[in-house]
């Protein structure tokens, strides 16, 4: 066997202030392999891309350890060699497609960029190079999008666009950190199937930078496991997946989202919600003398959510699902139709009862809290529309925060908890009041893997416990499928299909719901998978 | 510096400030007012510490008489631009659409005039006095606290903590109160400690127009502009109110960054 490409050997790196983030990890990547580093926030893997890149951020210094690449050692290069390297030998897709074009300057600008520095070619072999390119990452109109700007283009285009400029270089190797993880599902699958092509097709090794097992499932080789800065073991994807060898690959395999048995109990409640034509428009931009055409983002929606029971709303970016959410909570106002909560017509005004029995646990922990507040008075604040007294509140408080797993953290600011803690304290204040309704908008999205099935738990125990319907509005199809009692389809701004979990997941009836459930990153287990019951 | 030391210094600059005024009501060296032509424009001296003025008055004490009308003045405009404008900022920032676009023209209109012309307006109307230069120099100063409170809450009410108090139930007034305007207030801490310098000066323009506290009453900022006709050969007559005022706003604005950073939980435990 010949040297590997990328040879990293005892690494470590910590903060100027002494703390350790990377600590003696080894691994390698071969030519042409794709090799997953999978690890949740703070595991770091991103410092450890950044590492062979010699772009450390500022605060982040190497202690020990080499990089080689192609036998060359990174760590003893001087910039100007560095510099030489990326680019040519190692490229970079960043994680956020929206701020990693700049947006002054055309796509043809940026992706030309790289040619006539590294290749020195001229302005229009490079631009016929950039085009070809363009066309072969399936971009529909090369010559125009060469000369538009970023912010013309969807942020799975853009990160094609992203990947195009970085593969025109054919780098020995490619650094793609979390490249999907702000895309929904089926521009992922696409986005992903394209770098494996383009790698392919160059002989270009993928170091993938991912918290999802789906993804190292289905696109790569070997696998990487860190945490907290240490490596726990390397294998092949398939021995990482199936048969772990350490607890903490185990924890992480264990914490997939799996189908529970359907509940029967589930879809036998009175009916609390029940929205009927509902359709919700955004207004167009008042121009000078006339108004920009609107968007109509719910095109006409008819659903009922009964007590107790969870409807999962699923679709791709767009689909309209956020908008159906706000939409019955009345934080939107619709077009047309009705909505009705606990028989009540509420379409008119949402009353303060309503508001009081319907709550909603945003998407982002991190931008949902007020960052001036503290915790149990974020807990505490839906409390003031209640008789209750101060006591019964302080106790109700102090109850509800053991109930999440929060007990002490009262005196807490919201930036002093992690974002599995601060979704926890995002729930605990919808759940409080003890609603009849909750709309959980993508409520573990923004989560580790291990944190998501925490909370994804603590969530379903809640609703045993009180008994409230949900509404959960998700694009991450193996959270839905482990919560779901039943599953709505939708696709521009319409309802697709419709039915229980397992019928959607078992038997799609409608092409688009096969395309999700085709693109999901879902590991199918064998019966003999290595994961003790 | 750290930040400790940054509040340590500013505090005990202003402490002094306070203290000199308060002992200023009560005694002062020599009588502010009274001139004694024959020890015109004497230099610091073992008897006029820091020298006397071109009518023989002590300059020491009009510094110490001064302290409390210039800081005084000072600190009541501050205090009524920043309250005035954080209210019409909030108000057009939160509510926007057509509250918000007459609100901001008339804002923008004063705006457009420079504060000292605008001050000078309003003086002329209500007359010199130092309830007059408040108001006037309030006035003026006013539009760019609403500028920068209209700008934040734009950003804060998209928040998505203000949608989920207002999925709470709360009223919007609440919300604004409650959620919108703490958060708005850093970049208003920092407008303000530097408007405290700006009203200081403008205040003694003013004076030097005719149009400030009316004379013989000392405020640093008449002294400084009397002292302008002597600065080559009475050098000490500028210095004081000068390094007073220097002094005075090194203090607020040390102590006002500090203030803003403990506010800020996110900052406070650094």
């Amino acid at each position: 066997m010949t040297a590997p490409l990328l040879q990293i050997e005892g690494l470590g790196i910590a903060t100027t202030a002494g703390a350790s983030i990377l600590d003696d990890v080894s691994f390698a990547i071969g030519r042409g392999e794709f090799v997953a580093v999978v690890g949740e926030s703070g595991s770091g893997k991103t410092a450890a891309a950044r590492a062979v890149l010699g772009l450390l951020p500022a605060g982040l210094v190497r202690r020990r350890g080499r990089i080689l690449l192609d036998g060359e050692d990174l760590t003893a290069a001087p910039p100007r060699r560095l510099r030489a390297l990326r680019g040519p030998a190692m490229g970079m897709v960043f994680q956020e497609p929206m701020v990693s074009l700049n947006p002054a300057l055309t796509v043809g600008a940026q992706m030309t960029e790289g040619l006539v520095l590294h290749q020195r070619l001229g302005r229009d072999a490079a631009r016929r190079r950039s085009l070809d390119m363009l066309a072969r990452v399936q971009i529909r109109d090369p010559a125009r999008t060469f000369e538009a700007y970023p912010h013309e283009f969807s942020g799975g285009m853009r990160q094609r666009i992203m990947l195009a400029s970085v593969m025109l270089l054919r780098p020995k190797l490619l650094i793609a950190d979390e490249p999907t993880t702000a895309l929904d599902t089926l521009t992922q699958r696409e986005v992903l199937d394209l770098m494996v092509a383009l790698a392919r097709d160059h002989g270009t090794a993928v170091m993938l930078i991912t918290h999802n097992l789906g993804l190292v499932a289905r696109y790569a080789q070997r696998g990487v496991v860190l945490c907290r800065g240490r490596l726990v073991e390397t294998g092949t994807a398939q021995q990482i997946l199936t048969a772990p060898r350490e607890a903490y690959t185990r924890d992480l395999v264990e914490a997939l989202p799996r189908r529970a048995p359907a509940r029967r109990s589930a879809g036998a409640g009175d009916i609390v919600m029940a929205v009927r034509g509902m359709k919700v428009a955004f207004a167009g931009r008042q121009r000078l003398f006339r108004r920009d055409p609107g968007l109509m983002a719910v095109k006409g929606v008819d659903l009922t959510i009964r007590a107790g029971e969870t409807v999962a709303v699923v679709g791709g970016s767009g689909s309209g699902k956020t908008t159906l959410g706000r939409a019955m909570l009345r934080l939107l106002p619709l077009a047309a139709g009705e909505v009705r909560f606990l028989g009540r017509d509420v379409t008119a005004a949402a009353d303060q009862d309503f508001r009081l029995a319907a709550q909603l646990v945003f998407q982002d922990p991190y931008s949902s809290l007020d960052p001036r507040m503290r915790i149990g008075d974020i807990v505490a604040e839906p409390l003031r529309h209640t008789t209750l007294s101060a006591v019964e509140r302080t106790d109700r408080v102090a109850a509800m925060l053991d109930e999440v797993g929060l007990s002490g953290l009262a005196r807490r600011f919201p930036h002093e908890l992690s974002g599995g803690q601060r979704q926890r304290v995002a729930i605990a204040r919808a759940i409080i009041r003890r609603p009849a309704f909750v709309v959980a908008d993508e409520p573990v999205s923004a989560l580790d893997m291990t944190i998501q099935a925490q909370v994804l738990k603590l969530f379903e125990r809640l609703q045993a416990q009180y008994g409230f319907a949900c509404l959960f509005i998700s694009h991450d199809l193996a959270a839905v499928e482990q919560i779901a009692d039943r599953v709505v389809v939708m696709q521009g701004g319409e309802i697709v299909e419709q039915g229980s979990r397992d019928e959607v997941f078992d038997r799609p009836q409608h092409d688009y719901t096969k395309a999700l459930l085709a693109a999901a990153p879902i590991i199918a287990f064998s019966g003999q998978a290595g994961v003790p019951a | 510096m750290s930040v400790r030391a940054n509040s340590l210094i500013g505090g005990v600059l202003i402490a002094l400030l306070g203290g000199t005024a308060l002992a200023a009501s009560v005694w002062t060296p020599f009588d502010p007012l009274r001139t004694n032509l024959r020890a015109r424009l004497q230099p610091p001296s073992a008897q006029h510490w820091f020298g006397t003025d071109e009518f023989g008055r002590d300059v020491l004490s009009r510094i110490m008489a001064g302290a409390s009308t210039s800081v005084l003045v000072a600190l009541a405009t501050v205090v009524l631009a920043v309250a005035v404008g954080m209210l019409v900022g909030s108000i057009s920032g939160y509510w926007r659409g057509w509250t918000d676009r007459l609100i901001m023209a008339v804002n923008d209109a004063l705006l457009a005039f420079p504060g000292i012309l605008l001050a000078l307006g309003v003086m002329i109307v209500i007359g010199a006095s130092s309830f007059g230069i408040v108001l006037a120099l309030a006035l003026a100063y006013m539009p760019s606290v609403a500028r920068v409170v209209r700008g934040s809450v734009l950003s804060l009410r998209e928040k998505e903590y203000i949608e989920a108090s207002r999925v709470l139930g709360n009223s919007e007034l609440y919300s604004l109160l409650r959620h919108v305007l703490p958060n708005a207030i850093a970049p208003v801490a920092v407008l303000a400690t530097s408007m405290f310098g700006w009203v200081l000066l403008a205040e003694s323009a003013l004076s030097f127009l005719g149009l400030g506290v009316p004379p013989p009453a000392p405020t640093w900022g008449n002294m400084l502009a009397a002292s302008r006709p002597y600065m080559e050969n009475a050098a000490w007559l500028s210095i004081a109110p000068g390094l007073c005022i220097a002094l005075t706003l090194l203090g607020i604005n040390l102590l006002g960054d500090s203030l803003r950073d403990r506010l800020d939980p996110r900052m406070a435990q650094r």
